[in-house]
């Protein structure tokens, strides 16, 4: 059952960007062109389709928020809350790829569905990149804990 | 603002919106879409099986939009093959290192009223409208 609802899930969220016509890079470009606003070409959809997200998230967060799952035993709330480097830097990397081509990571697998040579490439290359990130992060993870290990050992 | 669809943004949006509340009384889950792919290629995941399904389910809504007659376009990419890898690399790189994109920070984030998530949008943000700026009216002309 967990299966089959995220499975809807994932389907009402790709028809939401069918609808709101997000799986175009050229509306999302359209967008984030700021220089289109005295030229009259701007196109402030991508600000709609967020509100609007925002309004029914927002309310059915606070709806489901004392509830238990029900597929699941809790819910899992993100837990983080500084603002540190990872956070911004990770979010400046992805605005610049984000902004030289109109794809990020929703519209990009949806847009898989029209088999576009473009798209393609740009999610093997998304993929390679996430990979990355996981095996940076986690060779990161074991040299702290040989560090640990070394200095709890030279204090032993 | 000769583009703008305000009322199919605004549809569009309420179900995006809807699906992040179902998958969160569902299955307890954030509906962000860079952390859900992330869990199918990360070696060390073992929860494949709903991560998948949520992305068959993301690629299944054109196909059926297809079916009743409302294909999606063929998306327009307006940058080379090189370019286009770039910018793959940094949107994956860049979002597991932030912990999400637009919609596990740009819609679920903010719907939680998470400081980290309004910051990372607003950076991401700022960082996408300069690079348009850049390649469309310094290095485009």
């Amino acid at each position: 059952m967990p299966v089959l609802a995220s499975l809807l899930c994932g389907f009402i969220f790709g028809l939401g960007l069918v609808i709101s016509q997000m799986v175009s890079p050229t509306k999302v470009l359209a967008f984030l062109d700021f220089f289109g606003i005295p030229s009259g070409t701007w196109d402030p959809s991508l600000a709609v389709v967020m509100a609007a997200g925002l309004a029914v998230a927002g309310a059915g967060y606070a709806l489901v928020r004392p509830r238990t799952p029900i597929f699941d035993k809790q819910m899992r709330w993100p837990t983080a809350t500084g603002i540190d480097r990872p956070l911004i830097t990770g979010a400046a990397l992805f605005g610049i790829g984000w902004g030289l081509v109109g794809l990020c990571p929703g519209p990009a697998i949806a847009d898989l569905a029209t088999l576009s040579p473009g798209v393609i490439v740009f999610v093997i290359a998304m993929a390679v990149g996430m990979l990355a990130n996981d095996l940076w992060q986690s060779r990161a993870a074991r040299t702290v804990e040989r560090k640990l290990a070394g200095a709890s050992a030279a204090d032993g | 603002m000769a583009n703008f669809t305000p009322i199919s943004a605004a549809i569009g949006g309420a179900l995006i919106g809807l699906a992040a509340v179902l998958l969160m009384l569902f299955n307890g889950r954030i509906a962000g879409v860079s952390g859900i792919a992330d869990g199918l290629v990360n070696p060390h995941t073992d929860d494949r099986l709903w991560r998948l399904s949520f992305v068959v389910g993301l690629i299944a809504a054109p196909l059926i939009a297809a079916l009743v007659g409302r294909a999606v376009a063929m998306p327009k990419i307006p940058v080379n093959y090189a370019i286009i890898i770039v910018a793959g690399l940094l949107v994956g790189f860049g979002t597991r290192l932030g912990n999400g994109c637009t919609s596990g920070h740009g819609i679920c984030g903010i719907a939680r009223l998470s400081p980290r998530s309004i910051t990372a949008t607003g950076v991401f943000m700022i960082a996408a409208i300069i690079v348009v700026a850049v390649m469309r009216h310094v290095v485009g002309g």
